[in-house]
């Protein structure tokens, strides 16, 4: 068995390829789940009647009007479902609820020969409600002690103790907002029974193991009479892990029970109405450092919104708490987590899982505090970072920790950190309305799933006798680049040309009982099953050229599609003619692979172990521009030096780190979900459910240069040619806008004072916090700006308390 | 009756029959060509984009990029489509397998994470890529191939136009939540001047299909506006259409299912655009981009306008027409138009007459307009005010909805304000006059004193309300800070000096 990170001689992994699908993205042939419907015939068309109470119990459901519409073929219920009423794997999420948890809940779906007459079969039928008192905001989930889950605490030390003694203690509150994912595909499911019987799912999934599962338990079937197949998703970001499920469900449950296929394609209110988001988070907290800024103790309560069930808000917690160091040496710490249950969407999983929310946490505690300690607040991070030898709060050694450092410099020479500065200097003192700021911040980030149990995976390898090679793994395929790695590491542990390999889309009857394409582990996990399945297929070739070269087996090699003998090249053979022979020489040529992740272990109920398998690293410097007039910016400059291990495929990371951070930017800065928090008939209403009024960014919100570089000589020993998995961590690097806004933010007043700024960090949140900045500290006592607490009827992303209070 | 056909990548397809209320999306996906998406279905996203052969002046026709979820089908009776999917087969006709240079430099260039939205980028940039305007920078200028690495003061402007003429606000409908943008951009700049040989190159060398006088029980294209005219009359409830930007929306959004609709866009006399001594008129179905095009920034305040009025895809589409008539108090044209002293000119069977955009607007969505009455052109009186200024409020530079939006016209007469008239728009129930504010400044010397003075007035004008995109306070904020910063852009230069 060759060692998982070694690269042969000549490797396709490392080299720059475009994505496998780039040529049918760019021509519009790639084919995307709802894009199946044409190709069948007598499909029906589904459509949710959702209820429009924030919380009601349903006490009459009347379905018959809806079968007058013509066109309507059949109306959906809970009296419908064969096997489980339920959605996901807690067993709080009824497909058919009797109770309405949230605005725009379905209660009932309606199946029509088009969509339109499913929309009016839907508007026919009648709902009598009887409207119940609900919670929206973190704040009422609290003050009425409305929780789900498990409470967690992770801690060391003496945190009460070590606060006592810092010399400088500062506590606060800080409530930021959620995220929708906003994929460009909305999600989508087809189902039919296929010619087998079978119950056949195409769904935008990125589990589709779990997503049999539960359509499974839905018809009261086993696993093996349900198949899901995923062939590329238009986006998933974590809002496709768990939230496909109840959709897939019903487009089966309506398949079976009609007999024809059943389409079940959400619009985009329907999807922001109904689907999970990232989890708005509210935190408590203080801190102390000694006199040099070094962080001595934290104590932190941390409170996500985990909407009206549970879905992933507890493994989401978990991975806050674990993430709330950042990069960051906390000697006593204690933090403790809670999940709110209110009636909104039930929020999920979101491209770094909770991590992002942790560290936020620490970031924007950091940038508050560095001006009252005085210090840098780039100095005051780099003075914080771990140091090798040294353990995370829930005892896991910081392997590679001289690394953060080590980038650190990287970026500091890279971005002309100094220069820079100046420069800056120099345009502030020459510009009153206009100022620019540097943000520099850290990442390091976990990387493998908390739950060790996911961390496996499998692949199916064939070899055909002409040499041609078609590769299944479990992973899925949403604009990640995976199946364009994947398809370098078989052609890599083949040792033939990419053009050998191809890739079929991700099936559960090809690879079953796989995990979630998530936590960045897609490449990791996923990559290590292709080797191994390619690495039994090689050995066997390798004693069949063997024989043929007559040398021993260990001294063949396979590069490039060409098979020889170590040392001479006199006689070589060809990759297909191998494979010809293997076959009459009765010799397999294919292999299931497998692949687990080595050395982990994690107790949940005590919060300690090591979970994750590594740590990835890196960092970004960002220059902002700031409006006084608008609190309206702009990012000139971005630079990010980041650590993917090496490389497997530098196009397709190089896009991860800049898609991520401007996703993260993004989630930051422009990004704002409202709720109706009135008492009035739309009490629970998403007031931003549109692309009109929910805005992601654009290409205005790109940084004008943008530079990345990959850490060099990053080699990540265990893991699949030494690389490192690159989804997640980068989104983190967006911390530096943020932080960027608020240095540009301070230069607009008399300095030494802490800047609060919302989250998102919206043109108008910019200017309020430049209001505050710019007055003088007498008036701010006085002052006429708007307090959080005088707008009760503003929901809980604009309303961040952010005080800071020296003690 | 003949068919309604349609011109899909070069092939005729026959479109009768087809629902009034369908999208040519729709259309498009039924026929099986499924590489146009839904992102968002209301303009937004640009999943959708596809090009429509448009005219440019009576002789050549343009490559225009346009939403398909937002126009019925019914609309393109007669009219020549590419998608994404004809794109490269139609421009290379010789070699079908070739990537278009468009597909080529994105899929290359890493421009492409999970496709969704790429074959609506491929035809916003590819009616860029084929825009008769677009010339290379000069050469000493053009040395990055990218371009990023402009520094200083210019820096906004530079990075939204790329060493080969690109301009970026072509892509400014088009949204990516994968990539980031960075290579979308790089593949952007890199492309080059189409060869002559190219067949969509040469097909803007003749005329774009002339309009067919589609009629069907719900969906209708009549030749004349007396046509028009007639049906309003008979029929009030009739729903005209020439972009479809807003009623696309309804019906995708909110589901309205007019009975009637008669398609406008294409009517000559609405599609004027006359300079007299006294005046400009502009037709009321000449498309965003049009107007922009046959001013060349004849009316500066227009010209502050057009990059922040949504987005290239819907400014192809939507008219000032349309705009005004929706009566949208966030519509962005009415705000600059009222700064503009425009009138409007309303045209019904009965005649013409004449009406100040001040005077028009009578509640939400309400105007003097009767139901019979079609709003025909805008008239600018001329001279102009010679400092103008249009400060958009709003989450986001490209494409986005303004929180407050404000349009200034203001003539200074030896350092003092002659005459001012300010817009504005999204503080009350239509877009109103800044009347009070405009009271404080004229005869008032156009010093710092007088603007701050005048700011806090103009800080009391409407009455803004909270909602999903501003609060209240804010928007009043943001009319007080948007005389302030008139003044620092327009400070007289006497003020300067002292």
């Amino acid at each position: 068995m060759k060692s998982l990170a070694e690269r042969p001689v000549n490797p396709v992994v490392g080299v720059s390829v475009s994505h496998e699908s780039a040529s049918a993205h760019v021509t519009g042939t790639a084919l995307y789940t709802d894009d199946l419907i044409v190709r069948s015939q007598n499909v029906l068309h589904a459509w949710p009647l959702q209820a429009t109470h924030a919380r009601a119990r349903i006490l009459s459901l009347r379905t018959e009007p809806a079968l007058e519409v013509p066109g309507v073929v059949r109306v959906l219920t809970s009296s419908d479902v064969p096997g489980v009423n339920d959605a996901g794997i807690k067993h709080d999420e009824p497909l058919f609820p009797d109770e309405v948890m949230f605005y725009g809940h379905a209660v009932c779906w309606v199946l029509g020969e088009s969509l339109e007459a499913a929309r009016l079969g839907a508007e026919a039928v009648e709902v009598e409600y009887e409207p119940l008192p609900s919670l929206l905001t973190v704040a009422e989930a609290i003050d009425a002690g409305s929780f789900q889950g498990n409470q967690p605490t992770v801690e060391r030390g003496e945190p009460d103790a070590a606060l006592e003694r810092s010399t400088h203690r500062f506590s606060g509150e800080f409530e930021f907002g959620g995220q929708e994912h906003f994929y460009l595909e909305t999600h989508a499911s087809f189902a039919h029974i296929d010619e087998g019987g079978q119950v056949f799912v195409q769904c935008s999934t990125q589990h589709p193991s779990e997503t049999q599962e539960i359509v499974a338990h839905v018809l009261g079937l086993h696993s093996h009479e349900v198949t899901v197949q995923c062939l590329r998703m238009g986006g998933g970001f974590g809002g496709k892990e768990m939230q496909p499920h109840g959709f897939a469900a019903i487009a089966a449950l309506g398949a079976t029970l009609t007999g024809r296929p059943v389409r079940l394609r959400l619009n985009r209110t329907q999807d922001i109405t109904m689907s999970g988001k990232r989890h708005p988070f509210h935190a408590k907290w203080e801190v102390g450092f000694d006199d040099d800024g070094r962080l001595q103790a934290l104590n932190a309560t941390l409170t996500s919104d985990g909407g009206w069930s549970l879905d992933l808000s507890e493994p989401v917690l978990q991975r806050a708490l674990c993430h709330i160091d950042n990069a960051y040496f906390i000697p006593n710490i204690r933090v403790h987590g809670r999940i709110a249950k209110t009636n909104k969407t039930s929020q999920t999983a979101f491209r770094g899982f909770g991590g992002p929310q942790g560290m936020l946490v620490i970031e924007d505690l950091l940038g508050r505090c560095a001006p009252l300690l005085g210090v840098d607040p780039s100095e005051l991070r780099r003075r914080n970072f771990y140091e090798p030898g040294q353990s995370t709060p829930y005892g896991q050694p910081v392997r590679h920790a001289e690394r953060l450092a080590a980038i650190w410099q990287s970026l500091e020479d890279r971005s002309d950190i100094a220069r820079r500065r100046e420069e800056i200097a120099r345009f502030n003192a020459s510009h009153p309305n206009q100022k620019r700021a540097l943000g520099m911040t850290p990442v390091k980030f976990g990387i493998s799933f908390n739950l060790t149990a996911f961390n496996q995976a499998g692949a199916l390898v064939h070899v055909y006798k002409d040499g041609s090679v078609l590769i299944n793994h479990g992973g899925t395929e949403m604009g990640q680049g995976l199946h364009t790695k994947m398809r370098q590491v078989a052609a890599t542990a083949l040792g033939v040309p990419l053009s050998f390999v191809r890739l079929a889309p991700t099936r559960t009857d090809k690879v079953p009982n796989t995990s979630a394409t998530a936590a960045s582990s897609g490449a990791d996990l996923n990559g290590g099953a292709i080797k191994n399945a390619c690495e039994q297929i090689s050995s066997r070739l390798a004693e069949v050229a063997a024989r043929k070269l007559n040398i021993h087996p260990d001294d063949v090699r396979f590069d490039a599609g060409k098979v020889t003998g170590i040392g001479f090249h006199d006689s070589e053979l060809t990759f297909e003619q191998l494979a010809r022979d293997a076959y009459f020489q009765r010799v397999s040529l294919w292999a299931a692979g497998y692949y687990r992740t080595e050395g982990l272990h994690w107790d949940s109920s005590r919060m300690q172990g090591e979970p994750f398998k590594y740590f990835s690293y890196g960092a970004a410097v960002t220059e902002v521009e700031v409006d006084r007039f608008t609190g309206a910016y702009r990012q000139l400059r971005a630079d990010i030096v980041h650590d993917v291990g090496d490389t497997l495929s530098p196009l397709i990371d190089v896009g991860q780190i800049e898609g991520g951070f401007v996703q993260g930017a993004g989630w930051l800065t422009l990004e704002e979900l409202r709720w109706d928090v009135s008492d009035g008939a739309n009490r629970g209403r998403l007031t931003t459910q549109s692309a009109s009024t929910y805005k992601l960014p654009s290409f205005s919100e790109m940084p004008e240069e943008f530079n990345v570089h990959l850490f060099e000589r990053a080699t990540e020993s265990g893991v699949v040619y030494g690389s490192k998995a690159v989804g997640e961590p980068p989104l983190m690097l967006a911390f530096s806008v943020r932080e960027a806004l608020r240095e540009a933010v301070a230069a607009f007043g008399p300095g030494a004072r802490a800047v609060e700024l919302g989250s998102p960090a919206t043109p108008e949140a910019v200017f309020w916090a430049i209001e505050r900045a710019s007055v003088s500290s007498a008036k701010l006592a006085s002052s006429d700006l708007p307090k959080d607490d005088d707008d009760a009827h503003q929901d809980s992303a604009r309303r961040a308390p952010v005080t800071t209070s020296v003690r | 009756m003949e068919g309604i056909r349609v011109t899909v990548n070069g092939e005729v397809r026959d479109c009768s029959g087809t629902n009034p209320h369908t999208r040519l999306l729709d259309w498009l996906r039924d026929e099986g060509l499924t590489g146009s998406k839904e992102g968002c279905a209301e303009g937004e996203c640009g999943a959708c984009a596809v090009l429509v052969a448009r005219p440019d002046g009576p002789d050549r026709s343009r490559w225009t990029s346009v939403n398909a979820c937002l126009p019925p089908a019914l609309a393109f009776d007669g009219q020549e489509i590419i998608t994404a999917e004809g794109l490269g087969n139609v421009s290379n006709a010789c070699t079908p397998e070739e990537l278009h240079p468009v597909q080529r430099e994105m899929a290359e260039r890493g421009g492409s994470q999970c496709g969704y939205c790429t074959p609506g980028f491929i035809c916003s940039m590819a009616a860029e890529y084929y825009r008769p305007e677009r010339t290379p920078a000069d050469s000493d200028t053009s040395d990055g191939a990218t371009g990023p690495s402009v520094v200083g003061e210019d820096h906004a402007t530079d990075h939204e136009c790329g060493p080969n003429g690109f301009d970026l606000h072509a892509l400014s409908g088009n949204l990516c939540r994968c990539t980031g943008y960075r290579p979308i951009r790089d593949a952007a700049y890199a492309l080059e001047t189409p060869p002559d040989a190219d067949p969509l190159l040469d097909r803007q060398n003749r005329p774009a299909p002339v309009p067919q006088r589609t009629k069907t029980e719900q969906f209708s294209r009549p030749e004349t506006l007396t046509e028009v005219l007639q049906a309003l009359q008979d029929n009030p409830d009739t729903k005209l259409v020439a972009g479809a930007t807003d009623l696309g929306v309804e019906v995708n959004l909110r589901h309205s299912r007019p009975t009637t609709t008669i398609a406008i866009d294409r009517l000559e006399e609405l599609r004027t655009l006359r300079q007299s001594a006294d005046s400009i008129e502009i037709g009321a179905a000449l498309t965003l981009s049009e107007v922009e095009r046959a001013l060349a920034g004849r009316v500066p305040l227009l010209s502050h306008l057009f990059p922040q009025f949504a987005s290239r895809l819907i400014r192809n589409a939507a008219t000032f027409g349309g705009n005004l008539s929706t009566g949208s108090p966030i519509g962005d044209s009415a705000p600059v138009f009222l700064a503009l002293d425009t009138r409007v000119v309303l045209a019904s069977v009965e005649g013409e007459r004449e009406v100040p955009l001040s005077e028009y607007y009578t509640g939400y969505r309400q105007s003097v307009r009767k139901p019979n009455e079609l709003l025909r052109a805008m008239r600018i009186p001329l001279p102009l005010a010679e400092s103008t200024a249009f400060y958009k409020i709003a989450k986001r530079r490209f494409d986005d909805i303004s929180s407050v939006s404000v349009g200034i016209a203001m003539q200074l007469s030896d350092g003092v304000v002659s005459s001012v008239r300010i817009g504005l728009g999204g503080v009350a129930a239509t877009p109103i006059r800044a009347l009070k504010t405009e009271a404080a400044l004229v005869g008032q010397p156009w010093t710092s004193d007088t603007a701050a003075a005048a700011a806090v007035v103009m800080a009391g004008e409407g009455t803004p309300i909270d909602d999903m995109r501003a609060s209240a306070l804010y928007r009043s904020a943001m009319l007080r800070q948007a005389l302030l910063r008139f003044h620092a852009e327009n400070a007289p230069a006497l003020e300067v000096a002292k």
